[in-house]
């Protein structure tokens, strides 16, 4: 698969700690048997209420890096979430910091998601909101996010990391290729044997 | 006894000398190689599905033409969808109605025992595997579906995942995962009358946070626990994920043991013994190695509510709303975002907030003792004019229990609307659904905004018995005070 080591692109801020995946995708749009269609409708409820929501404003049209805070997409285990803001353009996700499964949900689609500082998603938001027109680099092979002048550190999970640059995010195939360990295990597994020795 | 309980274990591969907790046996146990970003190929026990997803997970198999390699590990049920007043076929909403014929032609297909809307053992689906005896101790258990943590109350390791993984799942019965920490929580002591299971988990999420748990899976250990009923620990263990941990757990004891045995995919006989010794055996030792520890005093714990938009805002009955200068500057914005959502305001005591409508049913508290305890408050008394009041039963096992017993008479006495098995108005996928900025009293367990289907709506977490006091009164009320005896 693809070796994803560094995602480009214009930014969208959303600087709001515990985003939750049923703001992401409320779960009326949970009702469909495939994922197609959902990126229209990614904080469809937040939009409503909020008009001038970023997902809504044109100066962010086309963005690909969304910039997030703390604990974000806490909540459901929905594929939903990180589905609507892949198919509505999002590529990667910086954050203060992830819940796990939307992290590794995000992962097995493609989309890095890494941790920055406060202080630097700050900074990063102020200079999208001054230019949204800026290019933002997320870059997995040296840790990095730069924009314009900034350059900040940034943090991820070490296995995704490895997934990603290598090109080994597509779990399935690997898993595939261990079906004779898989089965060898299950043979020892005391409720697979009737509990004997 | 002793010496064939040790001479089964010896011959099971078990050393009486291990260190590790239970988590990191029942890990051990299933690893099956490291691949190559360094994480571990997980087998999984039980694969636990339901129409919502699932459908997806089966369309990647399709497109890569792929089977299912255990079909017998999975069992299917639906329940997110499912309307709990008129269950005819085909449902009045058409997406509905496909998700339905997905999840029957997927089953069909790919060899999978499905619970369907017609099988007496349909329900919440973590309700449905410890309810037939699947969930048990020393299992990896996976769902589509965040509240997998529930099962971890047998003393399995238990967790929600997404849609590729379910196709992950489905084919090589496996999961590539990190192993997390592992924090042991312990809640000491005795708890008071009128605090339920759920004022426990809710407590400790206030206490360590929402995101307190990431990168954990708690195990739940003291009296406290070791006195909860299975049902109880449920309660808890469900919560875990609000808590920010993936899953959580509780050593599997005699409470555990008695309450699988005799269960339809229980063991039987000699096998039990077997089973029931082996159980027994993951516990974590006394002196087991923990990342972290963290002490609650359970005789110190009141009815807890919610007031804002995530599961960590709540307070004690009897406590005011915080204050906003007790947070932190880089908090105040997101806790008065909350405050106004919820129109609440700092200092303003929890007591006496008006509700509209009063929700008890879930994977968190739909189980037979969680109706007891709201019929028990709900017992001659009547629902306030104007607050619409829900009792939605787990499971159809649950709901005919219930009835058995009397309680939905209990309810539609009171004024209790008496529904069939589903999720309900846990989350908005069904008809069941919160109006404009309705305000419910919810035995469920997330109070996002928008999660009980209105985008405006607000929703107050609390006990069953607590919901049934607030149905009663038409607000926040202290239940205590409504207990009999
Ligand atoms: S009852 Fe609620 S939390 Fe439980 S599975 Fe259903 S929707 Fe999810």
């Amino acid at each position: 698969m693809l070796q994803i080591t560094e995602v480009t692109g214009t930014g969208i801020p959303l600087l709001i700690d515990d985003i939750d995946t049923d703001r992401i995708i409320p779960a009326r749009f949970l009702r469909c048997v495939t994922f197609d269609g959902l990126g229209e409708h990614a904080f469809e409820d937040d939009r409503q209420q909020d008009r001038s929501h970023p997902f809504d404003d044109p100066r962010y049209k086309g963005a690909s890096v969304l910039i997030g805070g703390r604990n974000f997409g806490c909540g459901s285990s929905r594929e939903h979430a990180p589905q609507a803001l892949m198919r509505w353009g999002i590529k990667a996700v910086i954050a203060e910091s992830f819940a796990e499964i939307f992290f590794g949900n995000c992962t097995t689609l493609g989309v890095p998601c890494v941790c920055a500082a406060r202080a630097d998603l700050e900074q990063l938001t102020n200079l999208v909101k001054a230019d949204p027109s800026l290019s933002i680099t997320v870059d997995l092979a040296s840790k990095q996010v730069r924009a314009g002048n900034l350059a900040v550190p940034v943090t991820i999970l070490e296995s995704a990391r490895m997934a990603l640059t290598t090109g080994k995010w597509d779990f399935l195939g690997q898993l595939l290729e261990g079906a004779d360990a898989v089965r060898k295990a299950a043979t020892a597994l005391p409720y697979l044997s009737g509990f004997k020795a | 006894m002793a010496t064939t309980v040790s001479r089964i274990l010896f011959h099971l591969g078990f050393d009486m000398t291990d260190r590790r907790n239970l988590f990191n046996k029942v890990w051990d146990l299933h690893s099956v190689r490291t691949i190559s970003s360094g994480q571990t190929q997980l087998f999984i026990g039980l694969h636990l599905i339901h129409e919502v997803t699932s459908p997806q997970a089966f369309s990647i198999l399709r497109d890569r033409n792929l089977t299912v390699m255990f079909p017998d590990r999975t069992l299917a049920t639906v329940d997110h969808i499912v309307p709990t007043d008129n269950q005819l076929r085909p449902f009045a909403d058409g997406l509905a109605e496909e998700m339905m014929s997905a999840i029957e032609k997927n089953c069909r297909d790919f060899g999978i025992r499905l619970f369907d809307l017609k099988d007496n053992r349909q329900g919440v689906v973590h309700i449905v595997g410890p309810e037939q005896g699947l969930t048990q101790p020393g299992m990896t258990i996976a769902c589509g579906d965040s509240h997998t943590s529930t099962h971890g109350a047998f003393g399995s390791i238990a967790f929600g995942i997404g849609t590729s993984q379910v196709a992950d799942v489905l084919a090589t019965q496996t999961l590539a995962l990190s192993r997390p920490k592992v924090r042991r929580i312990e809640v000491t002591g005795k708890l008071r009358p009128g605090v339920f299971a759920k004022d426990v988990i809710l407590h400790i999420i206030r206490k360590l946070g929402v995101q307190g748990g990431v990168g954990y899976a708690y195990e739940y250990a003291g009296e406290v626990f070791d006195r909860m009923s299975m049902e109880e620990r449920m309660t808890v263990c469900n919560m875990s994920i609000e808590g920010g941990a993936r899953c959580g757990y509780i050593n599997p004891d005699q409470t555990t043991v008695d309450y699988i045995r005799g269960r339809p995919f229980a063991p039987t006989a000699a096998e039990f013994d077997r089973a029931a010794a082996w159980w027994l055996s993951l516990a974590s030792p006394p002196d087991a190695e923990f990342d972290d520890r963290v002490t609650f005093d359970g005789s110190e714990i009141e009815p807890t509510v919610t007031w804002g938009i995530n599961p960590e805002q709540s307070v004690g009955v009897t406590e005011k709303l915080p204050a906003l200068s007790s947070f932190s500057i880089d908090d105040q914005k997101g806790i008065n975002d909350a405050f106004a959502y919820m129109d609440l305001h700092e200092n303003q005591p929890i007591q006496g907030v008006k509700i509209d409508v009063a929700f008890i049913g879930s994977c968190t508290n739909g189980r037979i003792s969680d109706l007891r305890e709201a019929a028990a408050i709900a017992r001659g008394r009547k629902v306030s004019p104007g607050v619409k009041a829900l009792v939605v039963p787990g499971s159809q096992l649950v709901r005919q229990q219930a009835m058995a017993e009397g309680l939905d008479k209990v309810f539609e006495a009171a004024g209790f609307e008496w529904r069939e098995a589903g999720c309900s108005m846990c989350l908005a996928m069904n008809p069941d659904k919160l109006k404009g900025r309705e305000v419910c009293a919810s035995s469920s367990n997330r109070n996002f905004k928008g999660r009980q289907g209105s985008p405006t709506g607000r929703t107050l977490l609390m006990s069953p018995a607590m919901v049934a006091a607030a149905a009663i009164n038409g607000c926040v009320s202290d239940v205590r005070t409504m207990l009999q005896g």
